[in-house]
């Protein structure tokens, strides 16, 4: 967590983004919030759905956690955050289901499922709590954005592999103007089901956590050989 | 969380009473925020739910077979040879004539239940077989899905007379009915869900049209139910 623990005075908005979109990405190098990562990503629409969801839970939770930060004391901050967070996914399972009751019934079953999302609970505490509402947002934006990626690769290649389509009833979940959306890649494909079962979510997000590693260790070595420093902690450093 | 104390603590907010006063005060101000969500979205959300209701009906019931409300014309039904097996039966009706029902049926899948809604003619035929929710394999059982398969269909038209008893099963188990590849207890269990529900319909025929008889105005009574006993064949009994 490089950016909560830095300076709380100045705010670096290019770190807070680059924090959330891969440095400290809230599944891939936090490891939080995997419960609902692996529940949901049996498709891309439902990646897609689920982390919109949270990008609104996590703005809202942010800002009212950034705006209440100064009345709140340290001995009773965990259960106002956790009723805060609540009480906001509860409001939007309501709205969603009075006024986008289509949406409402692909994403239903996993609104309540943010509440247990311990990336919200972690973000409000540790970024939040300490800031002014303005790069609470930004922090919000960027760690759900982060989330939301991660999750729609995931469901993404679980689709594709599984049942050969890609943003499967896309539409509905975003209007019909998004059917364009909804490709099926190979048709009458037969798919590997392992990948549609939840063992499936296990291994893509093996296949990601290590694709992000080696990336950020070939990173690493670039930035070592162009230095010209050749130092044996940076291997190290690669392989926490 | 050296935070807190950097920036300047009052007193108070050291005592235990500022702690519990405001937890309550937050609680209060969530409390009325989620009493005032309930209050904006009630009505929208019962009449979306009913909206569903209606158009999961009308996968099993052509909207030409009645013109009466059919949420309002809902009968609870228990089984007269089994108490246990008590049913909510929507009754289709077009210038007061019976034209069909609707009934659930669960069925016992490979993993729970199977729920599904049966629409059954005045005749006794299934009109059509629909899943509402089911808990089975993605990729194999999921196939009793509409969306996914046509599979379903199968039941369209079969009454007990056309079919006869030993060929309400799968074709593994000797029946008429086709299975799917790499999954047989889902089919098993839709198929016999759907063969119980005609019996049922069948051994309650009488006790389902009475009591929808009874529901109607009460000053035509008679009328409608002359006309009943004509519309709707006996064959059951």
């Amino acid at each position: 967590m490089n950016q909560s623990d830095g300076n709380v005075n100045s705010v670096d908005y290019k770190t807070i983004f680059m924090d959330g979109w891969w440095d400290n990405n809230v599944a891939l190098s936090q490891m939080l919030a995997l419960c609902p990562l692996l529940a949901v990503t049996t498709s891309a629409t439902n990646g897609l759905g689920m982390g919109l969801a949270t990008l609104v839970v996590l703005i809202s939770a942010n800002l009212v956690a950034s705006v209440l930060r100064n009345i709140v004391t340290p001995q009773v901050r965990i259960p106002v955050f956790i009723v805060l967070i609540a009480s906001i996914v509860t409001l939007v399972d309501m709205w969603l289901n009075a006024w986008m009751h289509e949406l409402y019934k692909v994403l239903g079953l996993f609104i309540p499922l943010i509440v247990t999302n311990c990336a919200i609970l972690g973000r409000v505490e540790s970024f939040a709590s300490k800031n002014s509402p303005l790069p609470a947002l930004a922090d919000a934006m960027a760690m759900g954005l982060g989330f939301l990626w991660v999750l729609v690769i995931i469901g993404a290649a679980r689709e594709l592999l599984g049942s050969g389509t890609l943003f499967a009833h896309a539409s509905l979940l975003l209007g019909p103007h998004f059917e364009w959306l909804e490709i099926t890649v190979i048709p009458e494909y037969q798919g590997i089901l392992l990948l549609v079962l939840p063992p499936g979510g296990f291994l893509m997000l093996g296949f990601l956590l290590s694709l992000k590693r080696l990336i950020d260790r070939t990173a690493r070595y670039k930035q070592d050989s162009t230095a010209e420093t050749v130092s044996p902690t940076s291997t190290i450093e690669a392989n926490p | 969380m050296s935070i807190f104390t950097a920036t300047k603590e009052a007193s108070y907010r050291k005592r235990l009473g500022y702690h519990s006063t405001l937890l309550a005060g937050i609680c209060c101000m969530v409390a009325t925020f989620i009493l005032m969500g309930h209050m904006s979205t009630r009505s929208d959300i019962e009449e979306a739910i009913k909206q569903d209701e209606l158009a999961m009906l009308a996968e099993v019931l052509p909207m030409s077979l009645y013109d009466n409300d059919l949420l309002a014309d809902k009968l609870t039904v228990t089984d007269h040879l089994d108490s246990t097996d008590t049913r909510q039966v929507y009754v289709a009706k077009q210038d007061d004539k019976i034209t069909g029902f609707a009934l659930p049926a669960i069925g016992n899948g490979y993993s729970g239940d199977i729920n599904l809604i049966v629409g059954i003619g005045a005749k006794g035929e299934v009109i059509g077989v629909r899943v509402i929710s089911h808990a089975e394999t993605p990729g194999l059982g999921d196939k009793i899905e509409i969306a996914k398969d046509s599979w379903i269909l199968v039941f369209n038209g079969k009454s007990l007379n056309n079919t006869a008893e030993h060929n309400w099963a799968v074709k593994k188990d000797g029946g008429e009915i086709d299975q799917f590849s790499g999954a047989t207890i889902t089919p098993r269990a839709v198929v016999n869900a759907v063969h119980k529900c005609l019996n049922f319909f069948m051994q309650n025929q009488a006790q389902l049209v009475l009591a929808s008889i009874n529901e109607t105005k009460p000053e035509d009574d008679s009328k409608t139910s002359s006309q009943k006993t004509s519309e709707v064949p006996n064959e059951s009994i």
